[in-house]
């Protein structure tokens, strides 16, 4: 059985191609698994008033900065799928590198407040809140390392000026992920 | 699929038939991969049903083959037993072997659109077996806390006892998911984007429409049960109380996400085996399906309603009164369009030329037993009547009226019918009719002595019903042990099944491209298709269903043929 492409890939009888079309499915698929965690937090939260007061000990700077890291990033990865249509692949690389920088940097922050909440005795059983705040920042976590990994082996096919049209299906995903933060920053930071 | 190579050294021939088989990314194989290691999962299945029928028939009475029963070993067999029948008999039989192999080959198409994932999807499907399999043997034996497994009953090892076998189990199902995801996305991306030139949205088959509409189903339930699944195993093993009420928690939360999946994932392997079915009664009774158009959008409203019925599960779960009203019409609606599809497939028979074929017989039957699971479904979807018979063998009989019809009934029907084309030869036609009635008549006495024991109030979750004397009055015993008489009939003419279809693998009557003499486009490929399918990819100039066309010579007119 040799890996050559078979013809049906190369089909496109919706008018959307045929990779594009897959991600957009991951991607429905992955919305409803955080918006089921997250609307499990949000109906607990709701009826718990008492959350905010450990909430009040999460580390609203870190997350800012994170937010930022992450909405840079995801310029990052525009810029790559932009130097990547008009044929610059070297120049693409440089941005997926820069993504890649993006996804480290908001990993190093992330393990810095995580190390600082752990050491103050917020740990995962401390208390539901805890729990949740562990477990969808974790899963979102794994997001972003998924991502970086995916993106470097990307970024050594364009190199080759093979694939080139992943780069724009990684910066879906990408921004998939920096939208994930951006209801996961209100709901577990700013709101005390 | 039968041809070897015959290289001179044993060693090649080896790796080849492991290359070939086992890794192999043609979608064929890996819907075979899926369907047969299906059917090990059902006979392991089947297997635990034997012995816990044998229990509750002869309570403390050794069960030959597996020893005596207690109460945990009867726990662990009958929530496996459930899982495995969904989870890894109904899910990839019906989903996984037929999407795999009729996808490509019925919209015309040489393969699925990504074939390396196609096999990841299998391999993944594959380790979550063995990690089920393995949860049987770990130390405090396999989970036991049922197939729906509720808090705090799985979450707590100090309530289910089964530590290991708890996580193990939940890890299982959650790679079974992962597997389905990554085969979903290949299933609907393929139909999207890979039919064959000519084939419009109108000239799909519907059996094809229906495992495309059940894997977005599917995709849409899962993920907050994936969620729930990994907040049930921090439960397990960190002991955080996500559903734990002394920890801040709530148990009914999990009911929510496992029946918010649970509900949809009905219909997720419901409407391949209408669809199924639908390319099974066109073809022999030479007729045009009724209203193309009505059953699909049926099938979408059917979809969409599925996900507003969950909570018909939970009506003596303590939630308020007011929900279970809404809970209770939402229900009552989504019979309408189930109903609908059964009158439409009912209007396509009429006046057809019918031919009792072993593969209509069980389409036939499946229609009519799907019925009777149907109207029973209206008395536990009214939340009144549902707080009596909730937890008793009333919905056991119910749920099983549903179930193997789909899971049992439609799959034969399924498998004699696209026989030929998978190994090129045909079933025994005798052999096929002695199973259909060896099938069919001891399941209906399984199950509605059951009907009977679950109104007079057998609870579900009894292990031996000589500790309860209210339950043991009049012939109460007499019917559990009918019951179970039966299902070893059932079970005993299986064997007749698994005879025909391996000795029909190779000595069956050459079957040729188009035994039924059907429309749709797998018959228009050799018997069995080659890797890529067809010598030229077919174009399609018709919808799938042009049978007794007045004024044409033949009574079939294939999608692919000009004029």
């Amino acid at each position: 059985m040799g890996h050559g492409q078979p013809i049906a890939t190369t089909r496109c009888a919706s008018g959307v191609a045929t990779g594009k079309l897959a991600v957009w499915w991951v991607l429905g698929s992955e919305i409803v698994i955080f918006g089921g965690l997250l609307a499990c937090y949000i109906l607990y939260r709701l009826f718990h008033d008492q959350w905010s007061v450990e909430a009040a000990h999460t580390n609203t700077l870190c997350g800012a900065i994170n937010t930022f890291v992450l909405l840079t990033s995801s310029l990052f990865i525009v810029l790559a799928h932009k130097a990547a249509e008009e044929g610059a692949h070297l120049k693409a690389v440089k941005f997926i590198y820069l993504t890649i920088a993006g996804a480290g940097c908001f990993l190093v922050i992330k393990a810095y407040e995580w190390s600082g909440e752990i050491t103050h005795g917020f740990t995962i059983t401390k208390s539901l809140f805890w729990s949740f705040y562990y477990t969808a920042a974790g899963l979102h976590a794994l997001h972003v390392i998924g991502g970086a990994v995916i993106m470097a082996i990307i970024a050594q096919d364009v190199k080759k000026k093979r694939h080139m049209h992943r780069v724009e299906l990684i910066g879906l995903y990408w921004h998939f992920v920096d939208i994930v933060w951006i209801f996961l920053f209100p709901l577990l930071y700013i709101a005390k | 699929m039968g041809t070897v190579h015959h290289s001179p050294a044993s060693q090649s021939r080896l790796a080849s038939i492991w290359h070939r088989y086992l890794f192999s990314t043609d979608h064929k194989v890996i819907g075979m991969q899926y369907l047969f290691t299906g059917m090990a999962m059902a006979i392991i299945g089947g297997f635990f049903a034997y012995v816990f029928r044998m229990q509750l028939a002869f309570p403390g009475k050794e069960v030959l083959g597996y020893g005596l029963v207690n109460a945990n070993n009867y726990n662990m067999l009958i929530t496996n037993h459930g899982a495995i029948m969904i989870f890894w008999v109904a899910m990839p039989v019906l989903i996984a072997a037929f999407g795999n192999y009729l996808i490509p080959l019925m919209a015309g198409c040489d393969d699925m659109v990504f074939p390396r994932i196609n096999r990841l999807s299998y391999q993944i499907f594959l380790l979550s077996v063995l990690v089920l399999i393995a949860s049987f043997f770990v130390a405090g034996g396999g989970f036991g806390g049922a197939w729906t497994s509720y808090p705090p009953l799985s979450a707590n090892p100090a309530y289910n006892l089964t530590p290991n076998g708890a996580s193990l189990w939940l890890l299982a199902v959650a790679l079974e998911f992962v597997a389905f995801l990554l085969g979903g996305i290949n299933f609907i991306t393929t139909l999207m984007n890979s039919r064959a030139p000519g084939m419009r949205m109108y000239d799909i088959p519907i059996v094809l429409w229906m495992i495309v509409i059940a894997s977005v189903l599917f995709m849409g339930s899962v993920g907050p049960l994936i969620a729930g699944a990994v907040m049930l195993l921090f439960d397990q093993t960190l002991a955080i109380g996500f559903f734990d009420p002394s920890k801040g928690g709530d148990p009914v939360l999990w009911q929510h996400l496992f029946w918010f999946f649970g509900h949809p994932e009905v219909y997720v392997v419901l409407l391949p085996a209408m669809g199924i079915t639908a390319e099974i009664i066109t073809v022999f009774s030479r007729k045009k399906l009724f209203a193309y158009k009505t059953v699909l959008f049926t099938t979408i409203a059917v979809g969409v309603l599925s996900f507003f019925v969950w909570a018909h599960h939970q009506f003596i779960s303590g939630i308020d009164p007011r929900m279970a009203n809404i809970f209770t019409i939402t229900t009552v609606i989504i019979s309408v369009p189930i109903t609908e599809m059964m009158f439409v497939y009912i209007a396509t028979l009429y006046g057809g030329s019918i031919q009792f074929t072993t593969p209509m017989l069980f389409a036939l039957a499946f229609l009519a037993e799907f019925l009777i699971g149907g109207v029973t479904g209206i008395f536990l979807g009214a939340s009144s009547a549902d707080i009596y018979f909730h937890d008793t063998y009333f919905v056991l009989a119910h749920f099983h009226y549903t179930f193997v019809p789909i899971a049992i009934i439609a799959v034969f029907a399924g498998l004699y019918y696209w026989f030929p084309k998978m190994f090129g030869r045909m079933m025994n036609d005798k052999l096929g009719h002695v199973h259909f009635w060896g099938t069919i008549i001891p399941f209906n006495c399984i199950f509605i002595p059951l009907f009977y024991l679950g109104a007079a109030g057998d609870h579900r979750r009894i292990y031996n019903y000589e500790n309860f004397p209210d339950l043991m009055r009049g012939h109460m015993q007499d019917l559990r042990i009918v019951a179970t008489i039966s299902l070893l009939v059932m079970l005993a003419f299986q064997g007749v099944f698994l005879y025909n279809f391996f000795s029909s693998m190779f000595r069956g009557k050459k079957a040729g491209k188009n035994p039924w003499q059907a429309n749709t486009l797998e018959w228009v490929a050799e018997s069995p298709p080659p890797h890529g399918n067809f010598p030229t990819l077919p174009v399609v100039y018709r919808p799938p269903y042009e049978y007794s066309v007045p004024g044409r010579s033949s009574d079939f007119w294939p999608q692919n043929e000009k004029a």
